[in-house]
């Protein structure tokens, strides 16, 4: 046979092409569940992470009915009260690309040691693919417990270190709100021993912008309703006194979300 | 073609001392890396540290070894005009089907290697063996050729990050190995050198061995 016919070259090239997207197409439906299983249990893991409450990807599952008290879907400053969507199902990647107060989007609330904890789900753009992660606020919505990081394709050693504690454990009491307004928190080159600010990665600058804007434009959204329940939070004092979690400074909190509620009624 | 290849396979003992050669020259006389100059581009991008290093080693491994066993299957149906696009789908069909299984199975090690997983398809060495070995010679020679080749091509790998992540990080697979006291920060004498993180260093480390293996191996010294 001549393997260098015309014909033969295009009825191999046809074949072939076949065969390996019938492959490829088979593993790809097959381990598809394995897959989604093992990202769910990803970022119920990393919301807990978030909190300070660190799980095996098995027993994200258990840990996660524990901790999170409520799922929340938020669209416009209001809570959606009967939502088409899970609130784990919502797909960000989608909601990232509509304005604002268009988006649809899941807030997740905790209850660790007697303390409510705001999770924020986030999402943005790294240099070669998606980035994302959960922020998660004390009750007074202003200072930040804790933060986890990933990617999908940043480049190791450079980009791919806002995953790593390093980057990470630099969150932890920092704060987002200034004179009650939203500041969000800088990733910036160099100093960042304030309040509003963390040291982001050399070499990996534009890994560090996409994290810088996407909690810009992440957080933001949530503003107004946290506010909301901060106010109604604070019309019960006794309760905020109960409920703040303390690792820093409990009268500062408690001063910051009275101040927060105060610029609102202003 | 074939006939004569069964011969040849009944006369030669599996692991006759050319088959042998398939697997230790790579090591060392024609090494993809130091003297084929092939793969350089992986070479540098991820032998910050170790673990990666490994891992991507691994996976070559994996690939090469069996791209080649398929390439040589197929070698006497492939039209040699369209040869080059059915090496690609090979390859690439192999990587994405790794990668499936590693994310259904081995989450973290899919995690670990991310962007890399991509990367092996453009990787010199296997389109470089599929071409010059695997389309002219029986699957068990290409095994054994890919075989030799992934260990000639992790070992340059391995050797670069442990320099690489010893002097740049001061850790080996991620374990601190420098003394803490030893940091100028406690009051020490020693501070790790950043330079070794970026890719330009990798290029000077894979010369400097280039530079120690023909000093030592006259074979490879050119007139």
């Amino acid at each position: 046979m001549d393997v260098n016919k015309n014909s033969y070259t295009f009825i191999f090239a046809t074949v072939m092409v076949v065969v390996v997207a019938a492959i490829l197409s088979y593993a790809s439906t097959s381990l598809k569940p394995f897959q989604d299983k093992n990202k769910e249990l990803e970022s119920k893991q990393n919301i807990l992470k978030s909190i300070g409450v660190n799980v095996e990807r098995d027993g994200a599952e258990e840990a996660f009915k524990k901790y999170i008290k409520e799922e929340l879907v938020i669209k416009g400053g209001e809570q959606v009260m009967e939502p088409d969507v899970a609130a784990l199902d919502i797909n960000l990647a989608k909601e990232i690309k509509k304005e604002g107060s268009d988006r649809t989007l899941p807030l997740f609330v905790a209850d660790k040691d007697g303390a409510t904890c705001y999770i924020i789900p986030l999402r943005g753009k790294g240099l070669w693919g998606p980035v994302w992660g959960y922020l998660s606020l004390q009750s007074d919505a202003n200072t930040i417990i804790g933060a986890t990081f990933d990617h999908e394709g940043e480049t190791p050693g450079l980009g791919a270190e806002i995953s790593k504690g390093i980057f990470m454990d630099q969150f932890p009491g920092k704060k987002i709100l200034k004179d009650g307004k939203f500041v969000s928190v800088e990733v910036r080159k160099g100093d960042a021993s304030g309040d509003y600010q963390v040291d982001g990665i050399s070499g990996g600058t534009i890994t560090s912008v996409g994290v810088d804007d996407m909690l810009k434009d992440c957080i933001q959204n949530y503003i107004p309703y946290l506010k909301g329940r901060a106010i109604a939070k604070s019309s019960t004092p006794k309760e905020i006194e109960e409920k703040s979690i303390e690792p820093l400074d409990s009268t500062a909190v408690k001063v910051d979300s009275l101040t927060a509620a105060a610029t609102i009624i202003e | 073609m074939s006939t004569e290849v069964k011969e040849v396979k009944k006369k030669e003992p599996l692991f006759s001392k050319k088959n042998k050669g398939l697997i230790t020259d790579p090591l060392n006389d024609s090494n993809p890396i130091t003297v084929q100059v092939l793969g350089i581009c992986s070479a540098l991008a991820i032998t910050v540290q170790l673990k990666p290093a490994i891992v991507m080693s691994l996976s070559v491994l994996a690939v090469l070894s069996i791209g080649n066993v398929v390439i040589s299957l197929l070698r006497n149906l492939i039209p040699s005009r369209i040869r080059i696009i059915v090496q690609l789908v090979v390859v690439a069909s192999l990587v994405i089907l790794v990668n499936e299984v590693l994310q259904a199975f081995a989450y973290d090690v899919s995690k670990e290697l991310s962007v890399f997983v991509g990367l092996i398809i453009t990787n010199c060495i296997i389109m470089g063996r599929f071409e010059a070995f695997a389309l002219a010679n029986s699957p068990w020679k290409s095994f054994l050729d890919g075989l030799g080749n992934s260990f000639g091509y992790a070992w340059i790998l391995i050797a670069v990050a442990f320099v690489r992540e010893l002097f740049g990080s001061g850790t080996l697979f991620g374990f601190p190995v420098i003394p803490d006291s030893w940091y100028i920060d406690n009051g020490g004498f020693y501070s790790n050198n950043g330079f070794f993180l970026f890719p330009p260093m990798a290029l000077i480390v894979v010369g400097i061995i280039i530079w120690i293996q023909r000093n030592r191996n006259t074979k490879l010294i050119e007139d």
